[in-house]
């Protein structure tokens, strides 16, 4: 099963390099990853979405929470969560196409937001099955490049995940 | 207040610390550093001839003492000779700190002359690592980096310093910190209770339990609460090999070691258990064989410090996340005033455990006779009487370390240190010096083999330096003989590159660095060899006895099988 892994990291250098390190070095697989700054300057949070049975899951997050560098985790998938993923687009724009391409970014609620001749950038928001979702639908009239920022996700309700 | 350098502060932590000796080698990075231990006598700097043995060493001293030990190295080459110790100390939790040198900040990622990322080399193999960033820091990082290496799950801790961090003419203020704290660094201090009491119900209601131990109890120093749960229990015990000696191999209750090359009745008692109580050992792929078929009537009760150790080879019913002391003496405490509900079914265990033992028996080597080649297993036995099992033992690795473990008896914590996890070749013989320097009254031992001898030998310059009296055993086969014997087991006695062809004249070797080295060919030659060799307990004595190159380590475990399938020797098998 797919995990987001959301965890507050102390904001030191060579801190994210052991939290990467320690998925190649047993053998667990990052899917996506993404990280950045809290309001708190000490600390960064990482968001990261794994795949794995419970038995993998498990050594996951203990392993993780042995890292001196990790000073809280939860696993968002365990319990209501939101989880968001922002993706820009370059896709073909062209005669016919470029109607086509404006009809499919307005069913999506994405936005257009640079413009050529030729070419839109679109920016789109939502869970990940969103965004493969609009990468499938325009395929047929040709993705020029694609960045995603990887998951991000908090969880729903009172909950939260602080100091 | 007092104003001092960086390097000035390193070596008054250290005094603070109450760091005796630390091992290391200079260099270009750390010269400053040294500069300072120059300056100040309370610290001892042991000069070794490679850094590994630095780390071995200190390793060694760890391991006997259950204090961190302490290296000093240099950049680049200086601290990735280190690696190897590193990384051995970190697969045996041991505390241990390591102080590198760097190049000065502003050549860092300049590929500056002897620039490594040692931090990035060592991520892996570390607790945790440091990188100072301004010499104010040092006192402090220097006591969080004791901290970590010594407490929860000890291990090896990193401390990268780049050399204007030490330069003698910036001072700052130093305070020996007394105490630090970590905010995302809690080790927990007691089991959960609830958890603790289903284990001791557990305990209660076994007929066949066994309780499985390892290097947690040693490191943790928990061996008397132990050998009290155990005795007022009277159930059997089997250690790892990295816990032998925390419960005492002479008393009856003790199966001795298990696994790949455990003893016979361990590993049958493990495979018939219906209750293990696991504490401090990791269930790692030496001890559990196929896991599938791992104990297949077993209830597991596991206590570990770790709780990444739980349940990752092999699920526990009963998890207890805590150090050993504390719960065992929980679990001691709570088994007052109550009895086994089975009170008829532990003395039949017993009689099918001594049957076990009996079966065995005599089976697993042939004696030589007087004219002929000694076993090695007979050499570790005399050394043993002659020493009275109260040696320091430390080992190489190959067939002679599996011999030392097996047919020495050890009935004290922190006597037996081997390297279990990494299995580092070269580690015995630095490690006894280790030992030997911070034990001077003791009496320390080596057993290696020629081929691990080979790996660390200059450190014989070491021990003249410091006048440090070690005995060497050397169990020579003329073969790297563990690798040979798999290569019998496993590809048709061919033996690609497992024999030694050109050995040194160990004699000679020794005499050129001022020792005494005896020579044993034939069985009689052994008794009076031995008195020689431990005559003089401040005399370093290299012994070198021919041993049967054709000798295997039996029982050994059969690859995917469970527990109790064993080879017992070159003809049979369970
Ligand atoms: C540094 C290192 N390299 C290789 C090995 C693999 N290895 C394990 S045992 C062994 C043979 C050791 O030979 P020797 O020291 O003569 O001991 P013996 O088995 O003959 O008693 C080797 C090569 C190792 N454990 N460590
Ligand atoms: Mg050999």
């Amino acid at each position: 099963m797919r995990h987001i892994i959301s965890i507050l990291l102390e904001n030191e250098p060579g801190a994210l390099s052991r939290v990467v390190g320690l998925f190649s070095q047993r053998n667990f697989n990052i899917e996506t990853l993404n990280v950045a700054p809290t309001e708190e300057p000490s600390l960064s949070r990482l968001t990261v979405t794994t795949e794995g049975d419970d038995r993998v899951i498990e050594q996951i997050t203990k392993h993780l929470n042995k890292l001196i560098d990790v000073v809280k985790l939860v696993d968002l998938t365990e319990g209501n969560h939101i989880e968001r993923e922002l993706m820009l687009v370059k896709v073909k724009a062209l005669g016919a196409s470029r109607d086509e391409v404006k009809r499919t970014v307005d069913i999506f609620r994405a936005q257009i937001v640079d413009v050529t001749p030729s070419v839109y950038t679109v920016q789109i928001t939502g869970d990940a099955g969103k965004l493969d979702a609009f990468i499938q639908a325009m395929a047929p009239i040709g993705i020029l490049e694609v960045a995603r920022t990887g998951v991000s996700g908090i969880s729903r309700g009172d909950k939260i995940l602080g100091l | 207040m007092e104003l001092l350098s960086g390097a000035d502060m390193i070596a008054r932590f250290l005094q603070d610390e109450g760091v005796e000796r630390i091992y290391g080698y200079p260099g270009g990075a750390a010269l400053h550093i040294y500069d300072a231990l120059f300056r100040q006598d309370k610290v001892k700097h042991i000069l070794v001839r490679h850094e590994q043995a630095a780390t071995h060493a200190a390793d060694g001293y760890a391991r006997a003492s259950g204090k961190p030990g302490t290296v000093l190295v240099t950049s680049g080459p200086g601290a990735t000779n280190a690696v190897t110790g590193i990384a051995t100390a970190y697969m045996d939790s041991i505390p241990m700190v390591v102080l590198c040198g760097q190049v000065a900040s502003h050549l860092i990622g300049e590929d500056a002359f002897q620039e490594t990322d040692i931090v990035g080399v060592t991520r892996p193999i570390v607790k945790h690592s440091f990188a100072i960033k301004h010499p104010s820091e040092i006192p402090e990082v220097l006591k969080k980096a004791y901290y970590l290496a010594a407490t929860g799950r000890p291990g090896p801790v990193v401390v990268d310093i780049p050399k204007d961090m030490t330069a003698p003419t910036e001072r700052y203020e130093y305070v020996y910190p007394k105490k630090v704290k970590i905010r995302s660094y809690n080790p927990v201090t007691r089991g959960h209770s609830g958890q603790i009491k289903k284990a001791v119900d557990m305990m209660l209601k076994a007929r066949r339990p066994v309780f499985y131990t390892g290097g947690g109890i040693v490191t943790s120093g928990a061996s008397e609460s132990l050998t009290a749960l155990v005795k007022r229990l009277g159930f059997p015990i089997t250690t790892t090999l990295m816990g032998i000696g925390s419960y005492p191999q002479t008393d009856g209750q003790s199966l001795s070691w298990l696994g790949m090359h455990g003893s016979y009745e361990a590993n049958m008692a493990m495979h018939h258990a219906d209750l293990i109580i696991a504490i401090g050992a990791r269930f790692d792929d030496r001890v559990t064989n196929n896991t599938s078929k791992f104990c297949p009537t077993a209830k597991i009760v596991h206590v570990d410090i770790d709780p990444s150790s739980i349940s990752k080879t092999v699920r526990a019913d009963v998890p207890i996340v805590g150090p050993a002391d504390s719960v065992i003496n929980e679990m001691i405490s709570l088994l007052q005033g109550r009895e086994m509900a089975n009170a008829e079914a532990l003395p039949e265990w017993w009689s099918t455990i001594d049957g076990w033992r009996a079966e065995r028996e005599g089976k697993l080597y042939e004696p030589s006779q007087p004219g002929e080649r000694l076993k090695p297993q007979e050499v570790v036995e005399a050394v043993y009487h002659i020493t009275r099992g109260e040696a320091y033992v430390t080992t190489d690795v190959g067939q002679h370390q599996m011999f030392a473990a097996q047919y020495y008896k050890f009935d004290k914590p922190n006597r037996w240190i081997t390297s279990g996890g990494l299995g580092t070749m070269g580690f015995g013989f630095p490690a006894a010096m280790g030992i030997k320097q911070n034990f001077p009254d003791d009496v320390v031992v080596c057993f290696t083999g020629e081929g691990s001898f080979q790996m660390m030998m200059q450190e014989l310059s070491t021990c003249k330096q410091f006048g440090t009296g070690v005995k060497i055993i050397n169990l020579n086969n003329g073969t790297l003989g563990m690798v040979r014997q798999w290569q019998d087991l496993n590809y048709k006695s061919r033996h690609a590159h497992s024999y030694v062809e050109s050995l040194p004249d160990f004699q000679k070797l020794i005499d050129a660095y001022g020792f005494t080295a005896l020579k044993v060919e034939r069985h009689d030659e052994l008794d009076a060899a031995l008195e020689r060799t431990f005559a003089d307990n401040d005399e370093l004595v290299f012994l070198d006895i021919d041993v049967d190159p054709r000798e295997h380590v039996y029982p050994m475990q059969v690859p995917l099988g469970a527990m109790r399938d064993m080879l017992l020797s070159k003809t049979e098998r369970t």
